[in-house]
């Protein structure tokens, strides 16, 4: 079905279910609970999910495929949100034009990046992809301010008339999907519990679905397989009749696609753009999320993207009272003691703590979490054997 | 005229005269063999053949086109095909993805964008990787991985993945180097039989002098740069230029 073996299109409904059913999964703890701080249920994260899924997923294209690792994606990402900004702002409030026009510019400003870094190979072409993003980001900041609103970045005014709207005189416009406002959401109260569906997140969810479809078929396909070549060995590559420029160029394209893809939807979710999003840590950012997902696999660059934003959103919301009032039951001193201990590693230390699960994943899991995943279902799968046979059986691999 | 004409090429590496006037004629579906000693240059004229060096002087024709100056994809287009000293292939994929891809650069031509398609779909693609892989007495290593193969494997899996382009000239680099005798033999015997069965040309460097007297059907000696004499296996064996400067070493 859809094109996809058995095992894709397994994978592909998975993914479908746990991203239609996030607002529950997100949000096991009951409100009045203590673990309710855990909850991740709500619009702007659940956006925030799966638009850098998207945006790791499309890096992995490039980086899992050909191995040209590329550290100034978030330019692209940039150049898709300035785009993508601009048409709500000139044309229309409509969101579908917007990430249109944010995958173009994107798709173009890639095409010219690429030709001249690809140049390059290895560290080299790390280092040039990394040069024209701090360019970028400069440009974005001061020369450019005309068009980029500079340090303040832009937004949507109340003096913004887009030619294809009827907005009251002083109205300030809206990012919406024919009429419907992607802040619209809908919440069901159940017991303790309270689930937000979002129009903004399922709109997001079902771009993003798309976009792992398509790069699953990418993967399957006959480019997938040059591209795996081109990692593998670009000099039986090139004795083999085929050339790796162009294959490489129109991976790249892609992969500044799909950052544009994710840029223009972060426009549309939350109407306004800075330079920071193409800063050298959001490039860095999102070659973290790919490795520690797993380099190459299909899944691992959601999940990465995930665990990282679930960190930096959730974890860095810990303070010292909440804390103390976790350890609250211990004598005193030891309260003191724990919470000194595990201070460093919560709130604006949540960086200390990604670190820390980096190293561990590159060092353990060298295939990421989804090599995580696979060795424990291994582990399931070889005790349940163990028991029925009563011997030991180990896998070739 | 044969259907790789090597006129007076040079290549200098700074003060070394790698290669000076090489002139070399390869007859259409014959066995040829270059041989010297460690240093001669052998490599160094296979690199200018397929686009990897470009020679400082004189000309490379294959079948009538000059192949100087085009980039190794494309000289590989025009029906010239490589195996390499140690065994290029790409060691991350299984053996029949190695397979596919020289038919897909075959039936695809240097560069096509086919990214929808399931590569697994294409039959005429897997068919013919399947079959290659057959003849080449893989069909039970399908889907091992390259890299975990035996030397041997390798060897026998690049010369297939270059057969598989039905290239018209096959060019070999010491294809039984480091290979114990067995495997050496089972070489001869593949090249034996593709030379045999097929429209082929095969230009093979090699020191191993049974490989050599066992294929070649015309042998051009090469000493620092350049070639001393070209003649059948026969007045080779005897020559006495030849004896001086390569057999009396291996003797
Ligand atoms: N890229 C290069 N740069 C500088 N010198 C080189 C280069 N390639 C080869 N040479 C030199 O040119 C000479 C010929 O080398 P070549 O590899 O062609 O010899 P060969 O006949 O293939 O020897 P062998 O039997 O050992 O493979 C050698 O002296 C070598 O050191
Ligand atoms: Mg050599």
């Amino acid at each position: 079905m859809l094109g996809l073996n058995k095992k894709d299109l397994q994978l592909m409904l998975i993914v479908t279910g746990l991203t239609m059913l996030a607002p529950f999964i997100l949000n096991p703890f009951p409100e009045s609970s203590g673990m309710a701080q855990f909850n991740a249920g709500y619009p702007d994260l659940m956006q925030r999910f799966v638009i850098f899924g998207i945006f790791a997923i499309g890096f992995n294209l490039l980086f899992g495929l050909t191995g040209y690792l590329s550290f100034g994606h978030a330019a692209f990402l940039g150049v898709g949100s300035y785009g993508a900004i601009w048409m709500m702002k000139l044309v229309t409030l409509n969101v579908i034009p917007a990430i249109f026009m944010g995958v173009i510019v994107a798709g173009i400003f890639s095409v010219a990046v690429g030709y001249i870094c690809l140049r390059r190979s290895g560290i080299y072409f790390s280092i040039l992809t990394l040069a024209f993003a701090q360019m970028s980001y400069a440009l974005a900041y001061s020369v450019l301010t005309p068009i980029t609103g500079g340090e303040t970045g832009l937004q949507i005014k109340s003096t913004d008339r887009p030619l294809l709207s009827n907005l009251a005189e002083g109205e300030t416009g809206r990012a919406n999907l024919f009429g419907m406002d992607m802040r619209q959401s809908f919440e069901l109260n159940v017991g303790d519990w309270l689930f937000t569906f979002n129009a903004g997140y399922y709109i997001a969810a079902v771009v993003m679905l798309i976009a792992f479809y398509i790069s699953i078929r990418i993967f399957r396909s006959p480019f997938g397989l040059m591209l795996r070549a081109i990692k593998s060995n670009q000099t039986r590559m090139s004795y083999t009749g085929l050339n790796p420029r162009p294959h490489t160029l129109a991976a790249f394209v892609i992969s500044g696609m799909y950052a544009g893809l994710a840029g223009g939807l972060l426009v549309a979710m939350d109407t306004q753009v800075g330079p920071e999003r193409m800063f050298w840590t959001a490039s860095g950012e999102v070659v973290l999320m790919t490795i520690l997902g797993g380099v190459g696999t299909l899944i691992g660059p959601v999940l990465g993207a995930g665990v990282i934003k679930y960190m930096e959103n959730i974890l860095s919301k810990i303070n010292k009272d909440v804390l103390h009032e976790w350890f609250a039951f211990m004598p005193d001193g030891l309260e003191d003691f724990i919470v000194f201990l595990v201070y460093p590693f919560i709130g604006k230390g949540w960086h200390l703590t990604l670190g820390i699960l980096f190293m561990l994943v590159v060092i353990f899991l060298p295939g990421g979490l989804v090599e995580g995943g696979q060795r424990i279902g291994k582990w399931i799968k070889n005790r349940g054997k163990a028991k029925d046979t009563g011997g030991s059986t180990e896998p070739a691999e | 005229m044969g259907i790789l004409e090597v006129k007076d090429v040079g290549k200098r590496f700074g003060g070394l005269q790698a290669l000076g006037d090489v002139n070399l004629s390869v007859k259409e579906n014959s066995v040829h063999a270059i041989i010297g000693p460690n240093g001669a240059g052998k490599s160094t004229l296979l690199n200018c053949l397929v686009g990897k060096l470009i020679p400082d002087t004189g000309s490379v024709m294959f079948d009538g086109q000059s192949v100087l100056g085009r980039t190794p994809h494309e000289i590989n287009q025009m029906g010239i095909s490589r195996v390499f000293q140690t065994p290029e292939i790409f060691g991350d994929l299984t053996v029949l993805e190695n397979m596919m891809i020289p038919c897909f650069a075959k039936r695809d031509g240097a560069f096509r964008m086919r990214a929808i398609e399931d590569m697994m779909r294409e039959k005429d693609i897997v068919e013919k990787a399947e079959s290659m892989l057959k003849d080449m007495n893989m069909a039970d290593k399908h889907h091992m991985h390259a890299a975990s193969m035996s030397r041997g494997d390798k060897r026998r899996l690049e010369i297939g993945m270059c057969l598989a382009q039905e290239p018209r000239l096959l060019l070999l680099d010491e294809p039984t180097a480091g290979m114990a005798r067995a495997d050496t033999n089972n070489t001869i015997d593949l090249l034996k039989q593709i030379s045999d069965e097929r429209d082929i040309t095969i230009a093979i460097i090699e020191h191993d002098m049974h490989v050599v007297f066992s294929l070649a059907q015309r042998i051009t000696v090469l000493a620092q740069g350049t070639p001393l004499v070209e003649d059948d296996p026969e007045n080779i064996k005897g020559h006495p230029k030849v004896r001086e400067a390569y057999l009396g070493e291996t003797a």
